[in-house]
């Protein structure tokens, strides 16, 4: 008896001196001592399956956080599915990710048909829509859809640098454009419209083309005979190849921008024929893995050591792989300010509290930063111009 | 002017693509009587085949050749191994299978050699003729197609072998009396149009990139061109590759713009069928009751 | 009391499959009766396929079209008029009826590999006609319609994806009732006969070019009100959403459910929702490659779909002698 009498307040007191401890950690479903679970859609099937490198990449960033420690000592469990680029499938795969294997966050789902199919229901649900891998404009809209938030510089900002930056150089240009004919081509070409502004007659000429088309070479021939002296080429990589070489077959110069979902050296470029390539201008916020100026690095070294050791099969001069790593460093930071306030509210606070974040495969000078009222992680993009073997930056990082 | 003339001549190139893509169709619709949905991504394969060919150090022409002979080897493999089983099955059994054919090429060809595109060399010498209208490749392209033509006419026509693979596709029952392996010339059909199909990667690569999507899009407007022509009519085939080619870019540049160009050529083709429902130069079967 | 004869038993087996149906939703998760919900407006649509190609002997490459059309018929009206969700069923089966009838006049004149390019032809064009500016203002473009998710009506005690699912059951169920009355009957007995042998059954009198398009505009009809069910249950329609693979999957499910079949088209609808899942879960390198080995599995081991294979093994057990 006595002893009772003196063990329960000890407990009590051994209790209350816990509880404030207890109490720092907060918990959302997919999040617990041990683990985040993270989840993940991606195309590994069908006719964009080339983007299914980034979920992989992503998975592999996760693998050396998980080798290192895990984050705060939770480790990161990553689910990533098939949704072939096919919005019905988004909808279901989601709502497995959500429902079934109750992840924490939505991560980097890929696809602006996709996301834009998904974003009603992690909105209605209050799961976070974190750093979604498309560049479509919508994404940052804090107001009307809170759960939702863009990672890379969106299509719109780049197409308005290229504007801005003819308005400023070339104002007399003639300006032949060629885009896919969907969403990604129509925001490039709503953006570089509106940063030409009373200037886009300079427009001469506009011919799309649909992915399945086996080439583009009929809408060249076609924008060359507009007689414009200015080429914006807003195509994935394929055709953009195709253009590149094309122009030059049918001794086409004009000065050419090429957006930045095409302007890998390695996977690009070189398949094109570097010499086709001279003078092209475009921008990027990331580093090439391809170009020789980053091969002292020491971002570059330890993303080509992570890519030895945790992604042997991905391929080296695929850019994908470091977008994929540089948007789970991103996500990674965000974790850790969470702390032990892993709730999906919190989740969303810190993403929309980054603060000039720079990270080491970013161009230096491209800063993340984020703001309750700014959902645009990256907004900045530098200008670039290749000079036969490598994109020479020119200028500073600037935004839209 | 010059632009209208500039359009005609880069249809007939990308039309010699598909007339290519359209000649393996018929071939393995005259032995088999079936469109093989995965022809296109079989010629993606051998040209990957070739691709690694070359980057392990092999002369083009070596490439080829090889490329070519494990092609045919390959399609006969196939007819015997995946085709063969279902050969008493339902004809819509046998498109599902072509399709799952399709599909794991597909996909196994991106899991091997990633997505990322590849450049592939041409057997003929860079530049332009025709005042810069078409390079020597698409030229070079058409008189493969031509040639491939030629050789396929030359052999069906006048060897036995071709006498007897036409003999038993036409009529199976009257050619194993007459001592024909019925089986094995189906085998040989697989194998002649998966080496043309190999050739026609092999050209078209070029132009287009090597991807493991490069095929998609071609054998659509190839399997079109073919029927326009007529599918058992290797020559009506190619005539008609190369009107869908020119159909194509003139209806985009004049008719209704980029946009919708392919709709527009599709109305066109699917027009002239309904005019002659066996293409244009196709035969028109009379059914007996 | 005399045994229960083979049509009581079909009649008591229907009974029971339908108690399951119905108590489902209760028995799975929220997200299962979602997929459930969908797989059943696949069933709908392949359906309607299976009228036109399994007893009519047409091919078909292009019910993605229809059911595209079917979708944004549901899309618009509920996001531009305001129309309740359950109307749009019906008037995206009408637009469905006439479109196919439509379509299926001129492609009278073309059979075999002709019909299946015609057909390919309007799967392909159907993206790029919604995505076109001219459309731009009702179709949404390249963006796409968002639509709500119906709340159950009558204060139901069900949550929105168990309504949906019931919603859905009853439309394929009659849906289901209506294919088997027009096909049990003569009109059935007519596309068979035309399948077969066009030119004795046209001796015998049946007016094909009729037939024909009118299967054609009826299967198109069952694959809309699909198209219209599946937009509903998805909440947004995009072009994205009805490429040239959607018409290869609804042959693909008609095929390995069993052509001629209504209950291959339940099958063929479980096989095209559920593989795909199985697929990506067994290899992320290369998804679409163990889809394929699925695929030519299925036909190695049953050529005549799920549904033949029933069949068979059925007759196989009756054949065999009963014991005491």
């Amino acid at each position: 008896m006595r002893i009772l009498h003196l063990a329960a307040p000890l407990a009590l007191g051994l209790a209350l001196a816990a509880a404030p401890a207890a109490a720092q950690k907060k918990y959302s479903p997919g999040a617990s001592d041990s683990e985040i679970k993270v989840g993940n859609i991606n195309p590994y099937s069908g006719p964009a399956s080339a983007y299914g490198a980034i979920g992989k990449a992503i998975g592999a960033y996760f693998a050396k956080i998980n080798d290192e420690g895990g984050i705060n000592g939770r480790k990161i469990t990553y689910i990533t599915l098939d949704d072939g680029y096919s919005p019905p499938k988004a909808v279901e795969q989601t709502r497995r990710l959500v429902e079934q294997d109750q992840v924490l966050l939505v991560f980097q789902s890929l696809g602006t048909p996709s996301n834009t199919a998904i974003q009603k229901y992690l909105n209605g649900r209050k799961v976070p829509q974190l750093f979604v891998a498309t560049g479509a404009t919508k994404w940052g809209d804090p107001k009307g859809h809170p759960w939702t938030m863009g990672w890379q510089p969106n299509y719109q900002t780049e197409a308005r640098i290229y504007a801005r930056y003819l308005l400023e150089n070339k104002p007399d240009a003639k300006v032949a454009l060629l885009y896919q004919n969907d969403d990604y081509g129509k925001d490039y070409l709503k953006g570089f419209k509106d940063g030409l502004g009373a200037k886009a007659s300079m427009i001469v000429a506009e011919a799309s083309y649909e992915v399945t088309d086996p080439t583009i070479d009929s809408q060249m021939v076609t924008l060359k005979a507009s007689g414009a002296d200015t080429f914006f080429n807003i195509t994935t990589p394929k055709f953009a190849a195709q253009a590149i070489r094309k122009a030059h077959d049918i001794d086409w110069k004009p000065l050419h921008f090429l957006n930045n979902v095409s302007n890998s050296v390695g996977s690009v470029l070189t398949p094109a024929g570097l010499d086709k390539a001279v003078g092209l201008v475009s921008s990027y916020y990331l580093k090439d893995p391809t170009d020789p100026q980053w091969a002292d690095d020491p971002g570059y070294k330890d993303w080509l050591a992570w890519m030895k050791k945790y992604n042997p099969d991905g391929n080296l001069t695929d850019t994908f792989n470091v977008f994929g790593y540089s948007a789970a460093q991103t996500l990674v930071q965000v974790l850790k300010q969470c702390g032990d306030d892993l709730t999906r509210e919190n989740v969303m606070k810190q993403a929309a509290s980054l603060k000039g974040l720079s990270q080491p495969m970013l161009l230096p000078g491209v800063k993340i930063n984020t703001g309750p009222d700014d959902f645009y992680p990256i907004e900045q993009m530098q200008l670039m111009r290749f000079n036969g073997k490598t994109w020479e930056l020119f200028g500073t990082p600037i935004g839209g | 002017m010059e632009a209208f003339l500039h359009q005609v001549l880069s249809g007939l190139a990308t039309g010699g693509i598909y007339a290519i893509v359209a000649l393996a169709l018929v071939m393995i619709y005259q032995a088999t009587h079936l469109v093989n949905f995965a022809q296109g991504e079989m010629a993606m394969f051998s040209t990957y085949l070739a691709w690694t060919m070359i980057d392990a150090g092999l002369p083009y022409w070596g490439a080829f050749a090889g490329t070519v002979a494990l092609s045919f080897a390959l399609g006969i493999a196939i007819e015997r191994i995946v085709i063969r089983p279902v050969g008493n099955a339902p004809v819509l059994a046998v498109v599902i299978v072509f399709i799952g054919l399709l599909v794991i090429l597909n996909s196994v060809a991106g899991w091997i050699y990633t997505y990322t595109i590849k450049s592939f060399p041409s057997p003929f010498p860079g530049g332009s003729v025709l005042g810069g209208y078409l390079s020597r490749h698409e030229l070079g392209v058409m008189g493969v197609t031509l040639g491939v033509l030629l050789l396929l006419f030359l052999f069906f026509r006048f060897t036995p072998l071709g006498l007897a693979m036409r003999a038993a596709a036409q009529n199976p029952v009257s050619s194993r009396l007459v001592g024909i392996r019925v089986g094995w010339m189906l085998a040989l059909g697989w194998g002649l149009a998966a080496a043309i199909g190999a050739v026609a990667g092999m050209m078209v690569a070029p132009i287009v990139f090597l991807d493991p999507n490069m095929m998609a899009g071609i054998l659509l407007y190839g399997f079109a061109g073919a029927l326009l022509g007529g599918i058992d009519n290797p020559a009506g085939a190619v005539a008609g590759g190369l009107a869908v080619g020119v159909l194509e870019n003139l209806s985009g540049a004049y008719l209704v713009g980029t946009e919708l160009k392919l709709t527009v050529a599709l109305v066109l083709i699917v027009g002239v069928l309904v005019v002659r429902p066996s293409g244009l130069f196709g035969r028109v079967l009379v059914n007996r009751v | 009391m005399t045994a229960p004869s083979a049509r009581q038993w079909k009649v008591a087996g229907l009974a029971l499959l339908l108690l399951f149906a119905c108590a489902l939703p209760f028995l799975v998760s929220s997200y299962r009766t979602f997929q459930l919900t969908s797989a059943l407006s696949y069933a709908i649509a392949l359906l309607g396929l299976n009228i036109l190609t399994g007893w009519n002997g047409q091919i078909s490459l292009g019910h993605g079209a229809f059911y595209a059309i079917g979708a944004y018929v549901a899309a618009i009206l509920m996001d531009r008029w305001d129309v309740p969700y359950w109307a749009t069923i019906p008037a995206a089966g009408l637009v469905c009826l006439g479109a196919g009838f439509l379509f299926g006049l001129p492609a009278l004149r073309l059979e075999g590999l002709y019909l299946a390019l015609a057909t390919f032809a309007l799967a392909l064009a159907t993206p790029q006609l919604l995505k076109s500016k001219h459309l731009e203002q009702w179709t949404g473009g390249v963006q796409g319609i968002v639509i709500m998710k119906p709340d159950p009506p009558f204060g139901l005690p069900l949550d929105q994806d168990q309504w949906l699912y019931f919603f859905a059951l009853a439309v394929a169920l009659a849906m289901f009732w209506l294919a088997r009355n027009l096909l049990a009957g003569r009109i059935g007995r007519a596309l068979v006969a035309i399948r077969e042998h066009p030119t004795a059954a046209e001796a015998m009198g049946i007016d094909i070019a009729f037939y024909k398009s009118a299967t054609f505009g009826v299967s198109a009809m069952f694959t809309g009100i699909a198209g219209a069910l599946g937009a509903i249950v998805i909440q947004f329609v995009a072009p994205d959403s009805f490429t040239l693979f959607l018409s290869i999957t609804l042959l693909v499910g008609i095929v390995v459910g069993g052509l001629a079949s209504l209950s291959g088209a339940v099958w063929g609808a479980l096989f095209i929702q559920f593989i795909p899942n199985v697929a990506d879960q067994i290899s992320k390198a290369a998804p679409w490659a163990i889809y394929g080995l699925f695929l030519i599995a299925c036909m190695y081991l049953m050529p005549t779909g799920v549904a033949g294979l029933v069949r068979a093994t059925a007759a196989r057990l009756a054949r065999s002698p009963r014991r005491p």
